[in-house]
C-alpha cells in the first residue's frame, strides 16, 4: 500500500470535507427555498457568510471564562475529526484502524458538551435552556445511533467504519429489512442531532423555540464561523455517515487515482439527493414540540432495536 | 461470503422477509399513532403488506388457492374495511385524537419487550419450520402481540376495534406466510367472520353513542362485582 | 340426510325468520324450527348408536359418540329454551322493553346460533370448529345487548372484545396446530381431527404444546375459565334469560368440547401430562376463584353465571385428570350442569320479571306468589348445589372420589370451594324463596314444564342412568382418554 498516496487521500478527504460542507448546507437551504416557492439564496452563500463572520470582530461577554473562547476551537478540531474518519472517497484512509463507529458517536459527544458549557458559561438564561435541551436530545439520540452501528455491526461484524462500509458495499444483492429499520432510525437521529426540523428549527429567530441556536447566541465573529461551519461539517459528517452505511455504492475499496475519479463523482451525486431529500422531509413536516422530540427519538431508538432484533430473527443463518 | 453476509434465501424468501419487517414496522406506527384517520390508514398499509405477501406466497410456491386468498385479502383489509370505518368515522364524527392510557413512549418500550418475547417464543417452532420463509413466524406473533398491546392502550371503542383487526391482519401473516395457507374453506370461514364481525361493531358504535353519547369505553366500566 | 336436517333446519330457521319479520307467531314458528331440530338430532344420535362414527362431506363433518351426545343435548336445550322464551319474550314486549324489529332479531339469532353450536360440534376441520365458535360470539353479542341499556352494551362490547381477543389466540393456536400437522399429512387434510388423531403421535412436541396452550386460552375464554372469565357474569346478567340459558347451557359446553378436542391431539403428541395439568390448573382456579366470589353477588343472574364459571372448573378439571372414570364423570356433570343451569335461569327468569327488578333483595317469597317458580327456583338450586338425588350429585361425586386417588392434593381444595358455593348460593336462594313476599302475582301463567322438564331429566340422571346412556358416555370417555 502506497503510504504516501494514503496520507494524500486521507488529506484530500479533509479538505473535500471542510470546502463540501458549506456547499452541502447551502444546496439544502437553496431546496427548501425552491420547495417553499421562495427565491434561493445562491449557492456560495455560507462561504461569504463565513468570510464576512471571519472578519468581524469577536466580542465577548464581561464574564466569559476561556472555556467560552475555547469551545469553538474544539467542537470545531471534533467535527472535522469525525468527517475525517468517516469513509467518503476511499474506505482504507489512515485513520482507518481509528475510525470506530463507537469512537465516532463518542467525538460527536465530545463537541455536544463542549457546545453546552458554551452555552452555559456565559449564564443567560437561553444559553442555559438550549444547553439543556441540546443534552436532552443527545441523551435520546445517542443510544439510538449507537444501536444503529450495532445493526450494521452484527451485519459485518466488525465496529470498524472501513470494515463495515466494505461488507456493506460488496455484498451480493440480498434484501436486509433490518438495514431498511436501521436506515430509518438513522435518518431521524441526523435529523435530531443536526438541529433540523422536526427537531429543531435552525432557521428561527424565535428564542424560546430554539435549541442549538440558542447555545450560540452569545458567539460573535470568528468564534461563530467556526460554530456554523462545524454545524456544516456535522450535516457533512451524518450525510456521509448515511450514504456509507445504506448506499455504499461507489466507494472504491482500495487506492488509486482511477478510484478516486469514480468516487468523487458518485459522492457528490449521492449527496445532492441526500441533500434534496433532507429538504424535502423538512419541508412537509412540521416542527415537533419540544416535549414530543423525547417521543420522537424514542421512536428512532425503538427502531434501531427493531432493527437489530430483525437482523437475529430474519437474517442470520440457522 | 466470509463477512457474515450470507444469505444464501431464494429471492421471494427475501422479499417475504422484507414484507414482514414492513408489517411489524407498521404495527409500532399502529401503536404510536394518535390520529385515527392515519390509523385507519396504517390498517390499509398492513392490508397491502399482506396481500403482497400471500401473493408472492402463491406464486413461488404455485399454490393457486393462495391467489384466490390474495384476492380476498385485497378486497377486504384494502378497500372494504378500511371503507367501512371510514364511513363510521365520519358518520359517528370521531376524527379527533386518540387518548392513550399509558403514554406513547412507555407503549413502544412495552412493544419491544413484546417483540423480544415472542421472538424468542418462536424460535424453537420455526427451527422446526419446513418452509423457507420460517423466520417470519416470530414477526407474525410479534403483531399480533403489538396489536393486542393497542387494543389494551386505548380508551376510545374504534381503535380499538382497530387493534381487534390488527391482530387478525397479524395471524394471517402467520397463516399465509409462516405456513404457506390454511385450506381455502377456512380462510373464507375467517374472512367471512371478519367481515360480519366488523358490520356488528358498527351496529354496535351506533348503539353506543347513542347510549353514552360518546365512544369512550371508559363510560363502560360500571359492571362490577361489589 | 339426518345430519343435513340437524344442520340446515337452524340454519333456514334463522334466514326465515329474519326475512319474514315479526310474524306474530315468530316465536311459535321459532318453537317448531328447534323442535324439528331436536328430532332431526335424535334420529342422528339413534343412527351414531347403531352404526358407529360417520365421515360426511368429503371428510369436512365427523360425527361420532362423544359430539353427537352434545349435539342431542344441545338440539334438547334449544328446544326447551325456544319453548321457554315464548311467553318470557312476549311480556318483555309488552312491558315495552323490547320492540318487534328487536324480537325479530332475537328469534333469527337464537337459530342461528344453534347453527354455529351445531357446526362447532359436527365438523372435523379445526379451522372450522374455529370459525363457528367465532360465529357463535357474533350471533350472540347483538343478543346480549338486546335491551339496548347502558349495562347491557357494556355487558356486550366486553364480550365482544374479550371473546374477540380470546378467539384470536384460538386462531394462532389453530394455525400452529396446522403449522405442526402440515409437515406430517400434507396441505389438503392437516385441520381435519380424524387425520390428525390417526398421526398425532408424530406431531412435533414443541410445535403442539405451544398450540395447545393458544387452544387452551383462546377457547378457555369462551368456557369461561379464570382468569379470562370477566365477560361471562356480564352477559349472564344483563343479556335476556332465554340467552343466558342458552350461554350457560350450550356455548360454554361447545367450547370446553373444543378445548377436549385438542387435549386429545396434544395428549398423542406430548408423551407428558401438560395439557391434563394446564387443563387442571385452570379448572381449580375457576373453581376457587368463583365459588369465592359468589357471596358478593347481588344480581341474581350474575349469581348464577359465577356458578357456570365454578361448574365449567369442575369440568375442566375432569376432563384434565383424564382416564375413563373422570372422563366420564366429566361428560355427565356437563349434561346436567346444562340441563340443571338452563332450568334455573328459567325459574330465575321468571321470578325476575315478577319482581321487576334481578337486584336479589327484592326477590322475595317467591313460594307464596308463585308455588311453581318457588319450587323450580328451589329444586335447580338444590339440583346445582350436588344435592342427593339429583345427577349433579353423582357427577360430582365421581369427580371427586377419582380426585382423591388420581390427585388427592386437589379434593381439600375442591371441597372448601364447593363448601363455599353451597353457602353462598343457598343463603342467598332461600330468602328469595321463601321470604316474606313483595312483588304482585305475576299477571301470565309462567312457563314452567321446561324448568320440570329439565329438572326431572336431572333426577333421573342421578337415580339411574339408562344403560345405553352410560354406554354411550362410556365410548365417549374412552375417545377423550
Amino acid at each position: 500500500m502506497n503510504t504516501a498516496f494514503s496520507v494524500i487521500l486521507q488529506f484530500l478527504e479533509l479538505v473535500t470535507a471542510l470546502l463540501a460542507a458549506p456547499l452541502l448546507t447551502g444546496w439544502v437551504n437553496q431546496c427548501r427555498a425552491w420547495l417553499g416557492n421562495r427565491t434561493a439564496p445562491p449557492l456560495f452563500q455560507f462561504y461569504r457568510q463565513l468570510a464576512k463572520l471571519f472578519e468581524k470582530e469577536v466580542v465577548l461577554a464581561a464574564n466569559a471564562s476561556s472555556l467560552f473562547r475555547a469551545a469553538p476551537y474544539f467542537i470545531f478540531a471534533c467535527m472535522a475529526l469525525a468527517s475525517m474518519i468517516v469513509p467518503t472517497l476511499s474506505t482504507e484512509p489512515p485513520f482507518g484502524p481509528a475510525a470506530d463507529a463507537i469512537a465516532l458517536v463518542g467525538i460527536f459527544a465530545l463537541a455536544r458538551v463542549f457546545s453546552a458549557l458554551a452555552g452555559m458559561d456565559i449564564g443567560t438564561s437561553f444559553g442555559t435552556l438550549g444547553a439543556r435541551r441540546e443534552m436532552l436530545i443527545g441523551f435520546l439520540a445517542e443510544p439510538a445511533l449507537l444501536m444503529v452501528f450495532f445493526t450494521a455491526s452484527l451485519i459485518s461484524q466488525s465496529t470498524s467504519l472501513s470494515t463495515i462500509v466494505q461488507a456493506l458495499g460488496q455484498r451480493e444483492f440480498a434484501i436486509y429489512p433490518s438495514l431498511a429499520f436501521a436506515g430509518v432510525a438513522f435518518t431521524m437521529v441526523s435529523l435530531a442531532e443536526n438541529a433540523r426540523i422536526p427537531v429543531d428549527n435552525p432557521t428561527t429567530h424565535l428564542e424560546l423555540t430554539m435549541i442549538h441556536e440558542a447555545m450560540i447566541l452569545e458567539y460573535s465573529g470568528r468564534h461563530l464561523a467556526l460554530i456554523e461551519w462545524a454545524a456544516t461539517l456535522k450535516l457533512y459528517a451524518y450525510s456521509c455517515l448515511g450514504l456509507a452505511l445504506f448506499f455504499p455504492w461507489g466507494i472504491p475499496e482500495g487506492t488509486g487515482f482511477a478510484n478516486l475519479l469514480v468516487a468523487l463523482p458518485a459522492l457528490v451525486f449521492k449527496l445532492a439527493v441526500g441533500g434534496f431529500l433532507l429538504a424535502l422531509i423538512e419541508t412537509v413536516s412540521a416542527k415537533l414540540r419540544i416535549f414530543r422530540a423525547p417521543e420522537f427519538l424514542g421512536t428512532a431508538f425503538m427502531l434501531a432495536v427493531l432493527a437489530m432484533l430483525v437482523h437475529l430473527l430474519l437474517e442470520t443463518a440457522k | 461470503m466470509s463477512t457474515g453476509l450470507h444469505l444464501d434465501l431464494p429471492f421471494y424468501a427475501q422479499v417475504i422477509n422484507l414484507l414482514a419487517a414492513m408489517l411489524l414496522l407498521l404495527s409500532f406506527a399502529m401503536l404510536a399513532q394518535r390520529r385515527i384517520l392515519s390509523l385507519i390508514n396504517l390498517f390499509m398499509a398492513q392490508g397491502v403488506v399482506l396481500f403482497a405477501s400471500t401473493a408472492v406466497v402463491a406464486a413461488a410456491t404455485n399454490q393457486h388457492h393462495l391467489y384466490w386468498s390474495a384476492l380476498i385479502t385485497l378486497v377486504l383489509k384494502v378497500f372494504l374495511l378500511p371503507w367501512i370505518l371510514h364511513r363510521l368515522i365520519r358518520r359517528l364524527n370521531v376524527k379527533w385524537d386518540i387518548e392513550t392510557l399509558i403514554n406513547i413512549p412507555t407503549t413502544m418500550m412495552i412493544g419491544l419487550v413484546l417483540v423480544i418475547f415472542s421472538f424468542n417464543l418462536a424460535l424453537p417452532i420455526s427451527a422446526l419450520a419446513g418452509t423457507i420463509t420460517r423466520s417470519t413466524l416470530g414477526i407474525a406473533m410479534a403483531a399480533v402481540m403489538l396489536a393486542f398491546l393497542m387494543m389494551i392502550t386505548r380508551s376510545k371503542a374504534v381503535p380499538q376495534v382497530i387493534g381487534f383487526l390488527a391482530m387478525e391482519n397479524g395471524l394471517f401473516f402467520a397463516a399465509t406466510s409462516a405456513t404457506y395457507g390454511m385450506p381455502m374453506v377456512v380462510e373464507l370461514g375467517i374472512a367471512l367472520d371478519v367481515l360480519v364481525g366488523m358490520v356488528i361493531l358498527g351496529v354496535f358504535f351506533f348503539q353506543i353513542r347513542e347510549q353514552f353519547d360518546s365512544l369512550d369505553i371508559r363510560h363502560m366500566e360500571k359492571l362490577k362485582d361489589d | 340426510m339426518e345430519f343435513l336436517l340437524v344442520l340446515g333446519l337452524p340454519l333456514l330457521g334463522g334466514i326465515a325468520l329474519a326475512a319474514t319479520g315479526h310474524w306474530k307467531r315468530a316465536a311459535e314458528i321459532n318453537s317448531a324450527f328447534s323442535l324439528f331440530t331436536l328430532l332431526a338430532a335424535i334420529a342422528l344420535t339413534l343412527r351414531i348408536v347403531e352404526h358407529g362414527p360417520q365421515l360426511l362431506f368429503e371428510e369436512q363433518i365427523f360425527v361420532d359418540p362423544l359430539n353427537v351426545f352434545l349435539v342431542a343435548l344441545t338440539a334438547f336445550v334449544g328446544f326447551t329454551t325456544s319453548l321457554f322464551s315464548r311467553p318470557y319474550m312476549r311480556i318483555e314486549h309488552d312491558h315495552g322493553r323490547l320492540s318487534a324489529t328487536r324480537l325479530r332479531l332475537y328469534h333469527s339469532m337464537f337459530q342461528l346460533f344453534t347453527f354455529t353450536m351445531l357446526l362447532a360440534l359436527t365438523t372435523n376441520n379445526m379451522g372450522i370448529l374455529w370459525v363457528a365458535m367465532e360465529a357463535a360470539t357474533l350471533t350472540t353479542v347483538l343478543l346480549v345487548s338486546l335491551y339496548r341499556t347502558a349495562a347491557s352494551l357494556e355487558a356486550a362490547w366486553k364480550y365482544f372484545i374479550l371473546c374477540g381477543v380470546g378467539i384470536a389466540q384460538a386462531l394462532f393456536g389453530t394455525i400452529l396446530l396446522y403449522f405442526a400437522a402440515e409437515k406430517v399429512l400434507g396441505h389438503d387434510v392437516a385441520l381435519l381431527w380424524t387425520h390428525l388423531d390417526a398421526v398425532k403421535g408424530q406431531l412435533e412436541p414443541t410445535v403442539l404444546s405451544l398450540a395447545f396452550v393458544f387452544l387452551l386460552v383462546g377457547y378457555g375464554t369462551k368456557v369461561g375459565l379464570v382468569p379470562l372469565h370477566n365477560w361471562l357474569p356480564d352477559a349472564h346478567a344483563e343479556g335476556p334469560t332465554p340467552v343466558s340459558a342458552v350461554l350457560s347451557g350450550l356455548l360454554l359446553n361447545v367450547a370446553l368440547y373444543a378445548v377436549v378436542r385438542c387435549k386429545v391431539l396434544a395428549d398423542g403428541a406430548l408423551h407428558s401430562n401438560l395439557a391434563g395439568l394446564l387443563m387442571m390448573g385452570f379448572g381449580l382456579l375457576s373453581v376457587v376463584v368463583a365459588s369465592f366470589f359468589l357471596s358478593r353477588q347481588k344480581d341474581i343472574k350474575r349469581l348464577f353465571g359465577y356458578s357456570s364459571i365454578e361448574h365449567m372448573g369442575i369440568v375442566t378439571f375432569a376432563f384434565g385428570m383424564g382416564g375413563p372414570v373422570a372422563s366420564f364423570a366429566g361428560l355427565l356433570h356437563m349434561t346436567v350442569h346444562s340441563l340443571t343451569k338452563s332450568a334455573i335461569f328459567f325459574a330465575v327468569g321468571h321470578a325476575a320479571q315478577k319482581c321487576g327488578s334481578q337486584l336479589i333483595e327484592q326477590i322475595r317469597g317467591l313460594i307464596k306468589q308463585s308455588p311453581t317458580v318457588g319450587w323450580g327456583l328451589m329444586l335447580g338450586t338444590l339440583a346445582i348445589l350436588g344435592m342427593p338425588p339429583f345427577g349433579v350429585f353423582a357427577s360430582e361425586f365421581l369427580i371427586l372420589t377419582t380426585a382423591m386417588k388420581a390427585q388427592p392434593w386437589a379434593t381439600p381444595i375442591l371441597l372448601i370451594s364447593l363448601g363455599v358455593a353451597f353457602a353462598a348460593i343457598f343463603g342467598k336462594v332461600q330468602p328469595m324463596v321463601f321470604g316474606e313476599p313483595t312483588a304482585k302475582r305475576l299477571p301470565h301463567k309462567p312457563a314452567m314444564l321446561p324448568v320440570f322438564m329439565h329438572l326431572g331429566l336431572v333426577l333421573m340422571l342421578g337415580l339411574w342412568i339408562p344403560p345405553y346412556l352410560a354406554e354411550w358416555y362410556r365410548q365417549a370417555a374412552k375417545l377423550i382418554g
